[in-house]
């Protein structure tokens, strides 16, 4: 790890350094299942409404897969956009934020259908 | 799980230490004892770094659609099956720095000394003051020092039961690292979760921080003591907690003047019960 980085990163972007960090131990662990060396490349499903920051899981991306299986690896983001169903009316809307009311009655009682993701998808390796 | 898995961390980063009373050094930040360190390395894998001289031949692609939080997911369902199994409430206390937890909690314990039989995991990045403080009440604490790390992970709370050993029916209250954003993602475990808001903050901190505010059961208005000198609508913290989560329910509280404490104290006789 970049030790100058290190500090300024932790106070700033931390808890997706912890989930680069998950995703780190999950590729470590396929790789090894599969007896590759390395991943060539990675696809992650991540919803809007997870609670990621996407500018910061860039920002910590590079230190936090150096010296790992994912050092190289190309990435793939699928933002997954939110989509709640109104408790009172039944619509279903794009949501973008968690009070989004719902457009056609007002209402902020809805239930997320989409949004929520933060999965490992798929890995190339080699 | 470790918070940071780059390899220049040093082991230890993470501390879990049972406060005994009578090492307590008020005033002073004194050194940890009986750390045991969650070592950063000490996980049930290898590291597998960059590539070593030979490429296996030929791609592979792995559809795994694994959840990335799945591991503290595990492991906090298994605490969670811990608390149920023991007949422990267990709350996860989230908040801002400054929102005054632990007053609430140094209130609550010495309140209920002698009903409920209450223990405290203590969540900072550093010093064991806050933990050195509840020691003083009686009620029996670990501090978790997550140095970098700005929240608390499953992980973490399950070696600091291990040193803590709750009673059967007893209460544990999990006091989480000052931060209303990066906890709200990792489950420990709890029955429930609790977000605590002081009125010296803004009214609109639900709509700021909404991801906490949707996974809490309970929202505690704290220091309702300082509403008549601050610009604070409590209304209106409602109604924007409200928009996020229509679950929430609401108690104003002064954990230094009591006021408001006793209908605390009912939501966990209650909870208890439950």
């Amino acid at each position: 790890m970049a030790r100058g980085l290190a500090p300024l990163l932790t106070s700033r972007t931390m808890h997706e350094l912890s989930i680069i960090s998950s995703i780190v131990q999950i590729a470590e662990a396929e790789v090894e299942k599969a007896g590759a060396q390395r991943v060539e490349s990675i696809e992650l499903d991540i919803g809007e409404l997870a609670g990621i920051e996407f500018s910061a899981l860039d920002f910590a991306w590079e230190v936090g897969v150096s010296q790992t299986v994912l050092e190289s690896a190309e990435r793939h983001i699928h933002r997954i956009g939110g989509e709640a169903r109104c408790s009172e009316c039944e619509t279903v809307f794009d949501m973008q934020a968690l009070y989004d009311p719902c457009p056609s009655c007002g209402s902020f009682f809805s239930e997320i259908l989409k949004g929520k993701e933060l999965s490992v998808k798929a890995l190339t390796v080699t | 799980m470790c918070g940071i898995c780059g390899c220049g961390q040093p082991n230890g980063a993470v501390t879990i230490s049972k406060i005994d009373l009578k090492r307590v050094n008020f005033g002073k930040v004194t050194p940890l004892q009986e750390v045991s360190p969650l070592g950063h390395h000490d996980h049930d894998h290898h590291h597998v770094h960059a590539p070593a001289a030979k490429q296996a031949p030929g791609k592979t692609v792995l559809q795994i659609e694994q959840d990335i939080l799945g591991k503290n997911n595990l492991l906090a369902e298994r605490n969670r099956g811990y608390f149920e199994a023991k007949n422990i409430l267990a709350l996860n206390l989230v908040s801002s720095p400054g929102s005054g937890k632990t007053a609430l909690l140094e209130r609550t314990l010495a309140d209920l000394k002698g009903e409920i039989p209450c223990y405290v995991i203590e969540g900072d990045q550093q010093t064991s003051n806050d933990a050195d403080r509840i020691a003083a009440t009686g009620a029996e604490v670990v501090q978790i020092n997550t140095g970098k790390g700005c929240h608390l992970e499953a992980d973490m709370v399950n070696e600091a039961l291990r040193q803590l050993k709750p009673t059967d029916g007893s209460l544990l209250f999990i006091e989480n690292v000052g931060n209303l954003v990066c906890p709200a993602m990792f489950d420990l475990g709890e029955g429930a979760r609790v977000v605590i808001i002081s009125v010296t903050e803004g009214d609109d901190k639900p709509l700021k921080y909404p991801d906490m505010f949707h996974s809490s059961q309970l929202c505690i208005i704290n220091k309702i003591d300082l509403l008549p000198y601050v610009n604070f609508s409590v209304e209106k913290a409602k109604e924007y907690a409200q928009r996020v989560s229509h679950i929430t329910e609401f108690i104003e509280v002064s954990a230094t003047t009591g006021q408001g404490m006793e209908r605390w104290y009912e939501w966990l006789r209650k909870r208890r019960g439950a």
